[in-house]
């Protein structure tokens, strides 16, 4: 394993990083008032400049020159801290996400992605099992009773699904035999060897993971927590101004990052098909040299995965827009008796099939 | 001792004394999720990367999120909270203050020896492909053992929970 500087190069991968992320989650917002109006029929926001893209920032205008209220009898310091704690959770894990290859410039090579650890897959299932303490903190210190009932559905929810979640993973372990996640996209495509993506492998643990990842998102179908026609608002019921914001907004964040670590870990992350051909190509055909043919693909190869981010957060705003909302019950049903059978079955599939070498 | 040690260690021992000085519950529950932030820092500090990741999953991620699951459905607070009388206050403080004595009369003489001379100390130990390849090896017996006392566990919180013969729940 090459061993990564701890500052320099990457403290500018990780503002970068995190300075997307936030960009990303703005034109979500955006985004999701687009893809609803365009599935239901309707012409959505268009008012603030062109095609409506100032919108996000009317937007947030519109949050942090609201009304900063707290509610009689409400835990203040913790009404604060909730959703602080909640967008910080949010944007911890893209940390350990490989954004793309190696850079090359004059033999000094630049890796993006913020930090390369060999317990990254152990790292972003930690860090977005501590997102639900935001959830949790701003219900309860509400005072209120249907954000606590919020609060109290959001950690029974994310602790039922992290373990379905958890065992989609192990399967995906056994696979690769590494928790780095840059050795993980890696693997699934080597120079000069044919390999498939991760999905190919893992049809079934996809499926699970995506699953899960749509309840730890608490997005709809799974959105029970804010559950509006129960609830009025769920656990951000008490919630104005910019506190609000920051919970609408680490969702999106949430979002953003669980996508790219679907696309990392199924989608091949930064790798394209006949990446290395293209390479090779641009070295024998056009007369290039290998690291600026390399940095090339690098750079593709980025825009790769983003494309493939982009094509996931559209997937979760088309389930928004199309299923409705599970019952409780079910929720609870589909994750205990459903999920995480289904997910022992892959992990045992996945072994035989390992023992039998099929993959 | 690196300026990281002293601050984790301060972060662990404020956040300590916290959780039990902390008169409201939901308090102290968050008080003992930063201990255990800090003590993860502590393992990175000794290159130990999975026991890190792994206290925080199963302590920080699960265990302290049934805590305050717990916590926020008995709604403790200073008015429901029993009125000790006095002489449990004494017993208490002189029996921790008891302890205290005891430890730091066995601990004061303690010079830490390291590793035993002879054997070579692996410093990647902390890693998660050594430690599994020594878990699954030379801890095997242990290992199972531990698997099976979880099982046993698993068994009884599901008797607990389940259901009798015509009882209804909703």
């Amino acid at each position: 394993m090459i061993e990564l500087p701890a500052l320099g190069w990457q403290s500018i991968v990780i503002f970068v990083v995190f300075a997307l992320s936030l960009l990303i989650a703005t034109y979500c917002t955006y985004a999701e008032r687009v893809i609803a109006a365009f599935l239901q029929d309707r012409v959505g926001p268009d008012r603030a400049g062109p095609y409506g893209l100032a919108q996000p920032l009317a937007d947030a205008v519109k949050m942090f020159t609201k009304e900063e209220f707290f509610p009689g009898g409400a835990n203040k310091a913790l009404f604060v801290f909730g959703p602080c704690l909640a967008m910080i959770t949010a944007l911890m894990s893209s940390a350990v996400i490989p954004f793309g290859n190696i850079m090359n410039f004059g033999n000094n090579l630049f890796f993006l992605q913020g930090i390369e650890v060999n317990i990254g897959m152990l790292w972003v299932f930690g860090v977005v099992s501590l997102g639900v303490y935001g959830v949790m903190i701003g219900g309860w210190a509400s005072n209120n009773k249907f954000s606590l009932l919020g609060a109290i559905r959001a950690a029974s929810q994310n602790i039922s699904y992290e373990l379905a979640m958890g065992m989609a993973l192990i399967a995906v372990l056994m696979i690769s035999g590494t928790l780095s996640l840059r050795d993980i996209t890696l693997q699934q495509s080597v120079a000069g060897e044919w390999h498939v993506w991760n999905i190919v492998k893992q049809p079934l643990g996809f499926i699970i993971f995506l699953v899960c990842a749509f309840a730890e998102t608490n997005r709809t179908p799974f959105d029970l927590p804010e559950c509006e026609t129960e609830l009025v608002g769920g656990y951000h019921t008490e919630y104005s101004s910019m506190k609000l914001g920051l919970y609408l907004f680490s969702e999106y964040v949430n979002i953003f990052v669980v996508s790219a670590v679907m696309s990392v870990l199924y989608f091949g992350g930064f790798n394209f098909p006949f990446q290395y051909e293209l390479r090779d190509w641009f070295v024998s055909n056009q007369g290039w040299e290998l690291a600026s043919a390399q940095n090339l693909i690098t750079i593709l190869g980025t825009v790769g995965l983003f494309l493939k981010i982009f094509a996931f957060i559209f997937f979760f705003m088309w389930i928004r827009w199309t299923l409705p909302r599970f019952r409780y019950d079910q929720l609870m049903r589909l994750g205990w008796t459903i999920l995480i059978p289904l997910a022992v079955f892959n992990i045992v599939l996945t072994g035989g099939l390992i023992l039998a070498g099929v993959i | 001792m690196s300026p990281i040690f002293l601050f984790l260690t301060f972060v662990a021992l404020l956040s300590a004394l916290g959780v039990v000085f902390a008169k409201n519950p939901v308090h102290s529950v968050l008080f003992l999720i930063l201990t255990f932030f800090s003590l993860s820092g502590h393992y990175l500090l000794l290159n130990a990367q999975f026991l890190a990741a792994v206290n925080i999953i199963v302590y920080a991620g699960a265990i302290m999120v049934l805590f305050l699951f717990v916590i926020m459905f008995l709604n403790l607070n200073v008015d429901t909270e029993p009125h000790k009388p006095a002489l449990a206050k004494i017993a208490a403080a002189v029996a921790g203050g008891s302890l205290l004595l005891i430890l730091v009369a066995a601990l004061k003489d303690v010079t830490p020896t390291g590793v035993a001379a002879g054997t070579a100390f692996n410093s990647q130990i902390g890693m998660v492909d050594q430690l599994g390849m020594k878990l699954y090896t030379d801890y095997l017996l242990p290992f199972e053992l531990a698997s099976v006392l979880f099982l046993v566990a698993m068994v009884g919180a599901v008797m607990l929970g389940k259901r009798e013969v015509g009882e209804r729940n909703f």
